[in-house]
């Protein structure tokens, strides 16, 4: 067996296991960490396709950032999961359907178009990158267009900060060189007055209630 | 990419160049100093169109850059002399209505012109996807205009309807694009109209649906009957500034996304889309001047007047030549100038306390600002197409152009609905003048609005009377050389 095919199998053992148990742990946490475990199999599977691009931005872009989002979430909301357990059956009818309506849409894909083992394809040569293949394409026939789409994300952020930031007149703010300034005499008032003196009321209002 | 593509789209280049520096230097701009981004962006307009106009392309050529996703023709550069200048209009007008309001901020210039460059991108698309990518940089940035004022109810009420209906629009738009690029294996519309053209198999049905979907797609952005929906609560929520910039820049855009798609793309489909169009033109013609009637509100009036216009722009598409689009184009352009004239005067009559809504709000104009309120009676005998006005003109040519496709029922229809329609307009004109006024106290506005808003009048007079040279302009922008 080539140490490809080891390698496959490796990864897709993992991926599937992983896989499973996000569905299966019971805590959130475990879920969304299994999940991460299971995009970075498929990475590396990826990788074995020579896909290096789309695996380097699978790892950046889910493990990276999509992933430690869901994790903030899913810290931030008290997800119980014993709960959820426990309502499982009212979801089960759906999730059947579910279910069936997948399993026979892969029956019919497969039906139709056979399960024929394809051929491992050629290998690329050892200097072609996927990266510059992308980018050489991104920067000549699409420039135009790629420069309209960073356009659009800069909108949009214009867009985010102009709907959303805004001083709201009872919002209190800090001011540090106020903060800074402040002399003794602003913050510590001294009173003079008589000394301690036993106060007979307080006294004898305890004494009522006990 | 070379240096004669940069220089294709020099406009372009030089209007996101001086937007990043509006969006920079409005943030140095003291607050009270608004006035100098208002300038600067007006100075961006104005150079913009001298630009345009001094680098114009000749009547039937055309050139291509960045591999065919960009394009310079005469149509385009015609349509985007007319956005800067319409776009100038709308500042002029809308910085009355922000200064009033307290919403005078520099991210209302800066998104507008956003919004601008995308429709740029738009009218200048060569492919499906630069169309797109244009198309979504305006609606983003019009989204946030609507939501621009935060304190008020309705404006982020319109805002949500209207991000979610424009994105459902979007997808629609895009799904059927990507049946179109399935279809004909390619992204560039002058090629999808070559493969249309070279195939003998007729339509396929992945064709047949790409279209229906790109058609639904359009009719939304256009805001034509049955995708109208979003139109009066748009309008109706909306700060008046968004209101005004809505009802006018975009709709050039619209015209652009429309000859860009159906002629340059899918012209070898014109049997197929033909009929759609038709139905689209004849419903908006019906419920848009209908709906009016029953408005006691002026933004939602002259939104539902909006969507009978629009399918008057359509029944210029139908007939699928050249003199057909160029009516499209003449009664579009037509539209944007009266358009921008009534929601100036709407503003004008708004006062910070009281943003005019009701058309109660114009009782007794003509008594307390004469001229203001001869200039409105000029724009609404104008929308309901009034000999001698310039929307006459422009109903003429698109019924001409109907009848000419062999449409008579719909020119017929077309007709019968401008004269309902000229109902709703003249109540305006009797509420001006034959009602009495609350106050006789003059409503006071700046001398810049003031000398526009009397250009912006008398050129629908002047355009009507002289329209041979507005309609040549038109004319050549579908010359083939």
């Amino acid at each position: 067996m080539p140490i490809i095919e080891i390698v496959f199998y490796l990864f897709g053992a993992v991926l599937i296991a992983s896989a499973l148990s996000v569905v299966t742990v019971g805590n959130p946490v475990y879920a969304v960490l299994f999940l991460v475990l299971s995009f970075f199999s498929a990475a590396c599977i990826w990788l074995l396709l020579q896909a290096e691009f789309l695996a380097i931005v699978l790892v950046l872009v889910y493990v990276g950032a999509v992933m430690v989002l869901f994790l903030f979430v899913v810290m931030m909301l008290d997800v119980d999961g014993e709960q959820r357990r426990l309502q499982i059956g009212r979801y089960l009818p759906v999730g059947f359907l579910v279910a069936v309506a997948m399993a026979a849409q892969l029956f019919v894909l497969i039906w139709t178009q056979g399960l024929e083992l394809q051929a491992m394809p050629e290998p690329y040569p050892e200097s072609f990158s996927h990266t510059r293949a992308l980018g050489e394409l991104l920067y000549t026939d699409y420039l135009y267009a790629f420069e309209v789409a960073a356009i659009l994300l800069l909108v949009a952020i214009i867009a985010a900060i102009a709907l959303t930031h805004r001083r709201r007149p009872k919002t209190r703010y800090q001011d540090p060189s106020d903060q800074v300034k402040i002399t003794k005499g602003e913050r510590v008032r001294l009173v003079s007055m008589a000394s301690e003196r036993e106060t007979s009321e307080a006294r004898g209002g305890n004494g009522d209630k006990s | 990419m070379t240096l004669i593509d940069l220089q294709l789209a020099l406009p372009e280049i030089f209007v996101l160049s001086m937007t990043c520096i509006l969006l920079l230097a409005d943030l140095f701009i003291p607050a009270h100093r608004r006035g100098l981004t208002h300038l600067l962006a007006m100075l961006t307009l104005i150079f913009s169109a001298i630009l345009t106009v001094r680098l114009m392309m000749p009547a039937g050529q055309e050139a291509l850059a960045f591999s065919g996703t960009f394009i310079r023709d005469r149509f385009g550069d015609i349509l985007k002399i007319f956005s800067y200048l319409t776009l100038a209009a709308v500042f002029v007008y809308a910085k009355h209505y922000l200064r009033q309001f307290d919403l005078l901020k520099g991210e209302f210039y800066s998104l507008s012109l956003f919004a601008l460059l995308g429709i740029m991108v738009m009218i200048s698309a060569g492919s499906m996807l630069t169309l797109y990518l244009g198309l979504e940089l305006l609606a983003l940035a019009t989204y946030a205009l609507v939501a621009f004022n935060r304190e008020s109810l309705p404006g982020s009420e319109a805002a949500m309807k209207y991000f979610i209906l424009g994105s459902l629009a979007s997808g629609l738009l895009l799904y059927g694009m990507s049946l179109l690029y399935g279809a004909t294996g390619t992204l560039a519309l002058a090629e999808i109209g070559q493969s249309l053209e070279l195939s003998t198999t007729g339509s396929g049905l992945m064709l047949t649906f790409g279209l229906v979907f790109v058609v639904v797609g359009i009719a939304f952005k256009l805001g034509v009957v049955p995708m109208h929906m979003w139109v009066p609560d748009v309008y109706h929520g909306a700060p008046l500034a968004a209101t005004l910039f809505i009802a006018t820049v975009p709709k050039i855009a619209g015209l652009a996304l429309v000859i860009r798609m159906l002629d340059d793309g899918l012209s070898g489909l014109h049997g197929d889309w033909q009929m759609m169009v038709a139905v689209l033109a004849a419903l908006s013609l019906l419920l848009g001047n209908l709906a009016a009637i029953a408005q006691t509100n002026i933004k939602r009036m002259l939104a539902y007047s909006t969507i009978s216009h629009m399918g008057f722009m359509l029944l210029g598409i139908l007939a699928g030549t050249p003199d057909g689009y160029a009516s499209a184009m003449f009664y579009t352009l037509a539209y944007v100038i009266m358009s921008a004239g009534a929601f100036a005067v709407v503003i004008m009559v708004s006062t910070p306390d009281h943003e005019a809504q009701e058309i109660d709000d114009f009782k007794g104009l003509a008594r307390r600002n004469p001229w203001q309120a001869f200039l409105m009676l000029m724009l609404m005998f104008s929308l309901a197409g009034i000999p001698v006005f310039l929307g006459f003109f422009a109903k003429w040519q698109v019924i001409a152009a109907t009848i000419n496709a062999g449409f008579t029922n719909l020119a017929i229809l077309a007709v019968m609905t401008a004269v309902v329609g000229a109902f709703y307009y003249l109540r305006v004109v009797k509420v001006m003048y034959f009602d009495e006024p609350e106050t006789e106290q003059a409503i006071a506005v700046p001398y810049d609005f003031k000398a526009l808003l009397s250009a912006n009048g008398l050129a629908v007079l002047a355009l009507g009377l002289f329209s041979g040279g507005l309609i040549e302009l038109c004319i050549s922008a579908f010359l083939t050389g």
